[in-house]
């Protein structure tokens, strides 16, 4: 351990991990077992997305055996405290839908029964009724006065808005020689890890007091948010975390709501409740990143130096603002220059509430949104003065010599060359090959294009960035927040063994590994005698606030505090062991598994003597060192102060740095982007484990691939959710996914203990943007918009179509139709028909029951399928317009467990020698469950029901007529 | 997302699932591979009373070819006639773009034509190759033409008491060329549009799917100078629709642009 | 056979891992459950109960079968293997479990079972499986961590390697 070359960290060692994961022996939380008598939870979910509930009906599934308990949100709303909303606003935050539900996928009940099957049972025998509430899914239609307002406190829907200056912007742009702007719209994504969240809960009502198990990822000060809803002091809610979770990547988080909501369960039922997540649930309402719509002008001399920034941030966070949000709009305050030395900025932050799911931690968090608007904006701005966007990012990077570097809004880069990074990836990206690849494609008329992005990563979030939110009298008010906690324990235990245990949720990321080569470098141990625990206990651990694993923190703050803890450890053993060994404490070396003098490798102890001895011979140690080995050290850096007076904010401690180049090519048929070459180079300081590290670019690559390319949470305008499912929420597989040249330009972290800096968001935020502007290279586009979904870019391509049909209205809905049958009846009877409540029962399909309320009104259960797809729907039609016997006015909407529909049908009876031409026109709108599960199937399924109608129709008016039937299957129509 | 209850009759011979059929009519369902099914189960939008589960049947479990057709039984698994060492090279194109090897190795053939996915491969094949669907009930057999099977949205010729035992395909003929071509948004997803030609010294026959609520074929001229209007005339005769994965538009331009890919090729493997 | 009632549970036997296992389930019971919760085999994971994520991915008499879209009913008495049964001993990894350690072909570990299943029933059956086959198959498995290229360098290795022990 003398030379640097001995030491075990920045080796690829083995995982630990690895040997019980790759033998299923994992230890997830679905997988830890649960205490006698534990029941199981099921959630009832809105399938609307804003709607007054008027009623709950729950006898039927009380009734249903095995069913414990059926909470609704007026239930949970007795029992809890409205979870705390990160911005001064009027409106409530509750785990369940209260009186109005905001979103699709929003919790309306809370069945606990013996099993999940059971409970889900149970779900089926729950009816609601709503009544639907104009929807608002678009950000900037939120904020127009007449759009639907989603929390009556508010008045609108903006909760929040802050602008801030920085420098002189308004001169910069007077003086400048160019103002290029460009106006963008990111969309929604999240990281959908492949296990869900999963939350077990227990109350014991003696001590008043929660036991929570959960995977939950942190940050850890959301323990204060969830017991201040539970009504309890923070000590009477001890969570738990399994040893293992199935990635996070910032979405179990979010996790915490539903903490909320199944410990009042389990209070409510007096016994153990656990309630595991589905992905259908996953995809509906856990936690997605924030879409936002970003105006961004720059200030450019003529020579192409960028003077000044000006940011219109309108950031959409969903049905509610969950704590931390707004902070994926704050988490970037203090790089809202990105890798460049731009010196005067303004911003306008604006926060808008609309109907979709609340947002929440995701990988990248923030980063994808700014330099999405960011680096098209540099693209633009090459384009606008005829120069390479190579020379445009070159011109403005933050000089090395400048290092480190305080930017306009207040982040301190701690370190970096951006420049030689530059140069190198070039380099060693073959960049020139690229060009001449290019070249040759577009010689032989393919589209080929080219991106770049400069940016920088930031990690290890300061806790008091979100302040920023606030204005500075508001913050003043508050009292400072500002900091980053970490934690290490190290424990030798009786026979001298060391156990590390550290405040942090891995998800993945080999935390074990790491810390056991880190504290084997400290203690002259080999890491495979080092065990790592890595689960966290409330009530038993060192912990903070800050605790947890997000925003890149595991190798700059946890991996760096261990080494602090070892080095406090150390320094106990060496003046345990330095009288024995009749040296001065400073000449202990640690190596091999041994204390020795240095410079005489004989004179040594076994380390597990020294390390046991305070608990074998307390008595022969002083005083001070005579208490068992435990270190708990804990790191805060003194970098991450509070926000201003002037705003100014370092939101985060390490800045690493990111470039990336790409090479891709546009199908002139089928407009699919192929990524051809991409080449990332990455500064996050010193490389604690490169082949982990190599694992963290890829990862987020796969990310970022996804949402430049694939991945939408998308919603129609009603606010009908259209990503329900992972056939339509679409996650790149490995035939999608290239692999990237990964290269890397160390400059250490003056800040973090090891040198270390976040790496595992950086792609997120640079490779969406960098396809985009390949993209934008090889079509020509002005204007490029993620996912780039293969229709557009076709139509790009393809020109305009020969003799195309009249498109439909856009955003719009509508499932439209026609169709007509012959009757081989006269019209009147056809007529007489439609106006007889029981000829009709035996009309719609699978209709009884039926009502008439008004003579030209009814209502019936009908059972309605399409192939295997069946459910029980109530329906009410109206008959309008009558117009006897020739036309007639059709309009009707149902609702049942597979979702709800309303349409409107022309129907028009023409007279054909004694038989009937029976012509339908129809227009129906189709929601909830089906629309967010089978979409694509809507539209032919929506056609299917109709024909089925109006075949009926036609069969009951002629029932002795086969001919027709024959005629009606040519037609399509099953009779 | 588990399923709702349902009985379940493991059939170890033809006439008890048939019996099973007859006795609940639609309350009963299939089950094969059920690679189709089983997730309708679980998100509880299929409720059937009985699963009738055919893959005991020995019968059914038998692809026999004869010079004349290829005749696949109920419960030959996708990936069981992928495997066979000579098969219909439309058949042998289109099959690896049926899900994945993990539902591949499961799901049946017939299960797909039953199932009637727009978007699906099989049914896709079937028509472009004019196979036949052999349907059974307790009372009577029946064949039905591709072309008559598939009418709507997940709708077929099946009545409710029927399965489908087998169906046949024509096996390839001396002079004749196929080729098969699918855009999905990633691979082993529905196919946004799925083409099937097969060309003959008078024409192509050219099937689509993805596009109309069911698979739908035609017959094009040999003179592929007539081809654009006659893809033109097709591509608006399905009627596209918008959904979130593609425009009408974008169907519609695929099936003129790969259409007439899929047929030169075709043309071009007569031999 | 009879027809077994929805509201009653049934005995399931099958042999898991080469061992013989009974439990009771209703028809309606799916694989990964009977597996995880019955039998207390949680090597299979669930992701999706959809058919998509692959991470359930079990062998059913020696093919490849999504346990989400499968009922314990369907597979009375087949042979299952399951990620507990790859590896030869306790304590020692498969070739390819350990290509997989090797190549850091794995973060959280949750998509991993399913993964190693395909590959293990792939490698079998096509010992030469290039790249190009190696990324079709594992087009049937979602892993959010990696982004595939350890699991493909990994899967390459282990061919190899497999194919030397075959020759050797
Ligand atoms: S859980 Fe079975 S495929 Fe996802
Ligand atoms: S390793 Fe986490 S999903 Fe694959």
């Amino acid at each position: 351990m003398d030379s640097p070359g001995d030491k075990w960290v920045g080796q690829s060692l083995p995982r630990f991990e690895d040997a019980a994961l790759l033998t299923g022996r994992g230890r997830y939380f679905d997988d830890c077992g649960t205490p006698p008598g534990t029941l199981h939870a099921a959630i009832l979910r809105s399938p609307h997305g804003h709607a007054r509930i008027e009623g709950i009906e729950t006898a039927a599934a009380r009734a249903l055996p095995g069913v414990a308990a059926i909470l609704t949100g007026e239930d949970i709303r007795a029992t809890t405290t409205s979870l705390v909303v990160g911005v001064k606003a009027p409106m409530e935050c509750w785990p369940i839908a209260v009186e109005r539900v905001r979103y699709v996928g929003e919790p309306v009940v809370v069945v606990v029964a013996t099993d999940r099957y059971v409970a889900e049972d149970a779900l089926d025998l729950i009816e609601v009724r709503y009544a639907p509430l104009p929807a608002v899914t678009d950000p900037v239609a939120a904020l127009a006065p007449a759009a639907p307002v989603l929390h009556d406190g508010l008045k609108g829907n903006l909760a929040s808005e802050r602008r801030f200056r920085y420098g002189d912007p308004e001169a910069a742009f007077a003086a400048a020689a160019h103002r290029v702007r460009i106006d963008v719209a990111y969309p929604r994504s999240a990281c959908t890890p492949i296990e869900c969240y999963g939350v077990l809960a227990e109350y014991d009502p003696g001590e008043d007091s929660y036991d929570v198990f959960a995977n939950f990822q942190g940050p850890f000060s959301i323990h204060a948010v969830i017991a201040r809803a539970l009504r309890v002091p923070g000590n009477r809610l001890r969570l738990r975390t399994p040893p293992d979770s199935g990635g996070s990547f910032g979405v179990k988080q979010g996790v915490f709501p539903y903490i909320v909501l199944i410990a009042a369960a389990a209070k409510a039922c007096g016994r153990p409740v656990k309630w595991v997540e589905d992905r259908l649930e996953h995809l509906a309402a856990s936690s997605v990143a924030t879409n936002r719509v970003t105006r961004l002008e720059a200030a450019v001399t003529a020579d192409g130096i960028i003077t000044a920034l000006d940011w219109d941030q309108l950031e959409d966070c969903g049905a509610q603002l969950r704590a931390p949000e707004p902070a994926t709009l704050y988490r970037m305050h203090g790089n809202m220059t990105g890798a460049y030395a731009i010196r005067n900025v303004a911003i306008r932050n604006r926060v808008v509430l609309t109907n979709k799911a609340p947002t929440g931690l995701n990988r990248g968090f923030g980063g994808p949104q700014v330099y999405f608007a960011l680096e098209r904006l540099v693209q633009r701005i090459a384009i606008t003065l005829g120069l390479h966007p190579l020379d445009v990012i070159r011109l403005n990077l933050v000089p090395t010599a400048a290092m480190p570097y305080r930017t306009a809004s207040g982040a301190l880069l701690d370190s970096g060359d951006y420049a030689t990074a530059l140069e190198t990836a070039l380099r060693d990206g073959r960049h020139d090959e690229l060009l001449r690849r290019r070249d040759a494609a577009r010689a032989q008329g393919r589209h080929y294009g080219i991106g770049y992005t400069a940016v920088v990563e930031p990690s290890v979030s300061n806790m008091g960035y979100i302040t920023a939110v606030l204005t500075p009298a508001e913050r003043k008010r508050a009292g400072p927040k500002n900091g980053a906690q970490a934690t290490a324990t190290i424990q030798c235990d009786a026979v001298g063994s060391v156990s590390v245990h550290v405040a942090s949720v891995p998800q993945g990321q080999g935390h074990r590994t790491v810390l056991a080569q880190v504290v084997a470098d400290e203690l002259g141990l080999r890491p495979q005698d080092i065990r790592v625990v890595t689960d966290i206990d409330t009530a038993k651990d060192a912990w903070s606030i800050a605790s947890g694993n997000y925003a890149s923190r595991f190798a700059p703050a946890v991996a760096g505090v261990a080494r602090i803890a070892a080095q406090q450890l150390r320094a106990r053993l060496t003046r345990i062991a330095a009288p024995l060994l009749n040296v001065p404490p400073e000449d202990v070396v640690l190596a091999g598994g041994k204390l020795h003098a240095s410079g005489n490798a004989d004179n040594a102890l076994p380390f597990a003597r020294v390390a046991s001895s305070p608990h074998w011979a307390p008595g022969t140690l002083p005083a001070e060192d005579s208490a068992p080995l435990r270190e708990t050290a804990w790191w805060t850096p003194p970098e991450l102060t509070a926000p201003n007076e002037s705003d100014e904010v370092n939101s985060s401690l390490c800045h690493g740095f990111i470039f990336d180049f790409c090479g891709v090519e546009v199908d002139r048929i089928t407009g699919e982007t192929r990524i051809d070459h991409y080449v990332t180079m990455h500064d996050c300081g010193t490389v604690l484990h490169p082949g982990m590290v190599a694992g963290q670019v890829t990862g987020g690559f796969a990310h970022a691939l996804g949402a430049a390319l694939y991945e939408a949470h998308s919603y129609a305008d009603d606010g009908s959710l259209q990503t329900g499912t992972f056939a339509d929420y679409l996650v790149p597989t490995a035939m999608e996914v290239p692999a990237p040249i990964i290269l890397h330009h160390e400059s250490p972290s003056p800040f973090t203990p090891l040198g270390a800096k976040g790496v595992g968001e950086g792609n997120c935020m640079s490779t969406p943007v960098c396809i985009a502007n390949a993209v934008a290279d090889a079509l020509g586009l002005h204007d490029v918009t993620l996912p780039l979904l293969p229709a557009t870019l076709a139509a790009h391509l393809h020109g305009a179509e020969p003799n195309a049909p009249a498109a439909a209205p856009k955003g719009e809905r509508l499932l439209r139709g026609e169709g007509q049958a012959r009757v081989n009846a006269p019209r009147e009877q056809l007529w007489a028909l439609l106006l007889d409540p029981d000829a009709l029962m035996a009309i719609v399909p699978g209709a009884h029951g039926i009502q008439r309320t008004s003579p030209t009104d009814y209502t019936a259960e009908v059972t309605l399928g399409i192939g295997p797809v069946k459910g029980r729907y109530r329906v009410a039609l109206a008959l309008s317009d009558l117009d006897e016997p020739n036309a007639l006015t059709l309009s009707g909407n149902a609702a049942g467990a597979l979702g709800f529909g309303q349409g409107r049908g022309q129907v028009t009876l023409t007279d054909a020698n004694g038989a009937t031409i029976i012509a339908y026109r129809y227009e129906a709108a189709v929601g909830g469950k089906v629309a967010s599960i089978a979409g694509r199937l809507l539209d032919g399924a929506t056609r299917v029901v109709i024909s089925q109608f109006f075949a009926a129709l036609a069969r009951q008016a002629a029932p002795q007529a086969p001919w027709w039937q024959r005629l009606l299957q040519r037609l399509g129509l099953r009779a | 997302m588990k399923p709702a209850k349902f009985d379940y009759v493991q059939a170890e011979a033809l006439d008890e699932a048939l019996a099973t059929l007859r006795a609940e009519g639609e309350g009963a369902r299939i089950i094969a591979g059920g690679q189709s099914l089983l997730p309708m189960l679980n998100m509880r939008l299929a409720r059937p009373a009985v699963l009738v589960d055919i893959m005991h049947i020995a019968a059914l479990a038998e692809a026999t070819a004869t010079t004349e057709t290829l005749r696949i039984g109920a419960a030959v698994r996708q990936a069981a006639l992928l495997a066979r060492p000579s098969l219909h090279p439309l058949l042998a194109a289109a099959l690896p773009w049926v899900g994945h090897a993990q539902t591949r190795s499961r799901g049946t053939l017939c299960g797909s034509v039953a199932h009637a996915d727009p978007s699906a491969e099989i049914p896709l094949v079937l028509l472009a190759l004019q196979g036949e669907i052999l349907l059974r009930s307790a009372r009577r057999a029946r064949r039905v033409a591709a072309t008559d099977f598939f009418t709507g949205m997940m709708q077929t010729a099946r009545h409710e008491d029927e399965m489908i035992e087998a169906i046949t395909i024509p096996q390839p003929r001396t002079g004749e060329g196929y080729a098969f071509r699918e855009v999905g948004r990633r691979h082993g997803d529905f196919a946004i549009v799925a083409c099937a030609a097969a060309a003959h010294a008078t024409g192509v026959r050219l099937a689509i799917g993805g596009v109309a609520d069911h698979p739908a074929a035609r017959e094009l001229p040999a003179d592929s100078a007539q081809w654009d209007d006659a893809l033109d005339a097709f591509a608006h005769a399905l009627d596209a629709r918008d959904d979130l994965h593609a425009t009408a538009t974008y169907r519609r331009q695929l099936v003129r642009k790969l259409g007439r890919q899929v047929m030169q090729e075709a043309a071009a493997c007569r031999a | 056979m009879p027809r077994l009632s929805a509201t009653q549970r049934h005995s399931i036997r099958f042999t898991l891992n080469g061992t013989p296992v009974q439990g009771e389930a209703e028809p309606r019971m799916l694989l990964t459950d009977f597996l995880r919760h019955v039998l207390g085999a949680t090597g299979t994971h669930v992701g999706c109960e959809h058919g998509v994520c692959g991470a359930c991915t079990v062998q059913v008499d020696g093919a490849l079968a999504r346990a989400c879209l499968t009922l314990a009913v369907q597979v009375q008495g087949c042979e299952i293997r399951t990620v507990e049964g790859l590896a030869p001993a306790p304590g020692r990894l498969s070739i390819l479990q350990e290509a997989f350690r090797r190549h850091h072909a794995l973060q959280c570990g949750f998509c991993t079972a399913g993964i190693l299943m395909s590959l293990d029933a792939f490698l079998r059956a096509q010992p030469d499986a290039d790249e190009a086959a190696l990324r079709d198959l594992l087009s049937g498995h979602l892993c959010r961590c990696t982004g595939y290229a350890p699991i493909i360098a990994a899967a390459l290795d282990a061919a190899a390697r497999l194919r030397e022990t075959a020759h050797a």
